[in-house]
């Protein structure tokens, strides 16, 4: 079956929602005081590396950057074929710190599931905020976003892809329907 | 990437990509042990039977807490607590245990091919921990493991063994492993420890230690059994230890940033001086802790995804 690909953000696009999050995250939390970004990898690992650039263009400051791995907490051993894990880098204590968990696609939630049990095994932060690229819902948890930078409406067997150029700059997102 | 292997019997069978990828996986678990709650959810409801019929305190205990910090429900049988003092054979031993439901038996015993014995005959996964004289895969990998973390890059390094070869099942497993990866092993020990034909496995052989050293980036010594072959392969320790011990001044011939290793429990004296076994070269402690992190990634790698072939 032929594949059609339909283009949801350009570079641009994804600019603009990444700049857009960033002055978000710094009005809700009132500067960069606490505050550590951590993304989930690998997307929402680029992804926490461009917002950290804009925080610190807009505010400043430096902000704190982590990456996390959630694939030992994830509940799909016996039928997930990619078994690669990856390296989990927060290279600061999680206590009394105010947590934005960032990733690129969110659906059912369970990575997110997976990313907070992570972060809760390695610390107690005072709260965990999440920050997304694209939504495009199915949730099968009580799970929300706080930061949306795109929402997007998809059926169960669509794909959203997000493309991240040989910088890991995020350059599109794409909608494959089948 | 995906990860066929349902069994890990030895480094013989297992392919240059699957040994890297354990490897990689392993350096991501090592980040585990050194948090403050060391332990992951990864495999919840998983029974691993650690079933030795040979003593081992390094290897038992390495998987055990490799198994503990995954979540696994961990089991120790040692031969001498256990009904095969009273007779049953292995296959029942193993039989009787399978009835229990465990996903994955780490076994040790004294007999080469047990480990491949029961791969066929048992549904779970089955974890060599050293069979006789033939394998022993993970105390391989935890090797590779510290090499490359010394050195980068295994390809083209040149590695010394030096020991009882022929009753070694550490130097077999390093052989197919260094071999795969890419580097030179030198083998060196007294002709009566060394078995005919080892050239065949794809290295060099020397009956002098200080010919197989002299330039190498790690040295790796191997035990004595004294309590096997030790008294009747060689005239005596104190000989030993002349010819093919390591000490501070042979260590001279090799590398200067060269690495020593030693697979443990270590004869101070005997086929390395105290002065090396502490010195700064050494890295035998690291070998240990490595040893957690690629028994974590062993474990995981046999337990996830549907695998599609028994071997």
């Amino acid at each position: 079956m032929a594949t059609e690909t339909i283009e949801i953000l350009d570079s641009d696009g994804v600019n603009r929602a990444l700049t857009r999050i960033a002055h978000e995250i710094l009005e809700r939390n009132k500067g960069v005081e606490d505050l550590a970004l951590i993304g989930i990898r690998t997307g929402g690992s680029y992804l926490a590396t461009q917002l950290q650039q804009k925080i610190v263009e807009i505010e400043g400051s430096d902000i704190l950057l982590g990456t996390i791995d959630v694939t030992m907490y994830r509940d799909d051993l016996a039928s997930r074929n990619n078994l690669s894990v990856g390296l989990t880098d927060i290279p600061f204590p999680l206590g009394q710190r105010k947590i934005v968990l960032v990733d690129d696609v969110l659906f059912t939630g369970r990575t997110i599931r997976a990313a907070m049990d992570a972060i809760m095994a390695i610390g107690r932060p005072e709260n965990i905020q999440l920050a997304i690229l694209v939504d495009r819902g199915h949730r099968e948890l009580p799970i929300r976003p706080d930061y949306i930078g795109r929402n997007l409406p998809t059926a169960r067997n669509e794909q959203i892809k997000v493309d991240f150029d040989d910088k890991d700059a995020a350059q599109a997102v794409h909608l494959l329907r089948n | 990437m995906f990860f066929n292997p349902k069994h890990i019997l030895g480094i013989k069978n297992l392919t240059v990509e699957e040994i890297n990828f354990i490897l990689d996986t392993a350096e991501s678990f090592k980040e585990v042990n050194t948090r403050q709650i060391k332990k992951v959810p990864t495999l919840r409801g998983k029974t691993i039977v650690n079933l030795f019929f040979e003593a081992s305190t390094r290897t038992r205990t390495s998987f055990e807490i490799a198994g503990k910090r995954l979540s696994a429900d961990m089991v120790n049988i040692s031969a001498s607590s256990s009904s095969v003092v009273k007779g049953e054979t292995l296959e029942d031993t193993a039989h009787n245990i399978e009835a229990m439901h465990p996903d994955i038996i780490v076994m040790r015993h004294s007999a080469s091919g047990a480990c491949d014995y029961l791969a066929e005959r048992l549904k779970c996964s089955v974890i060599n921990a050293g069979d006789g004289t033939h394998e022993h895969p993970s105390q391989a990998l935890l090797d590779a493991l510290t090499i490359r973390q010394h050195k980068g890059e295994i390809k083209g390094l040149t590695v010394a063994i030096a020991g009882d070869v022929t009753h070694s099942r550490v130097v077999r497993s390093n052989i197919y492993c260094l071999n795969k990866l890419g580097a030179k092993v030198k083998i060196a020990g007294p002709r009566t420890m060394l078995p005919p034909g080892l050239e065949k496995l794809g290295c060099e052989v020397h009956h002098n230690l200080k010919a197989a050293i002299t330039d190498a980036d790690c040295i790796m010594m191997l035990r004595i059994q004294r309590e096997r072959q030790g008294k009747t392969l060689i005239p005596s320790l104190r000989e030993y230890s002349r010819f093919f011990g390591l000490n501070d001044s042979n260590l001279q011939l090799a590398k200067e940033d060269a690495i020593v290793m030693h697979p443990g429990p270590i004869n101070r004296g005997v086929e390395i001086s105290s002065s090396v076994a502490d010195g700064k070269q050494n890295v035998i402690l690291e070998q240990v802790e490595n040893g957690v992190a690629v028994r974590m990634a062993l474990l995981y790698l046999v337990s996830g995804g549907e695998k599609l072939q028994d071997n």
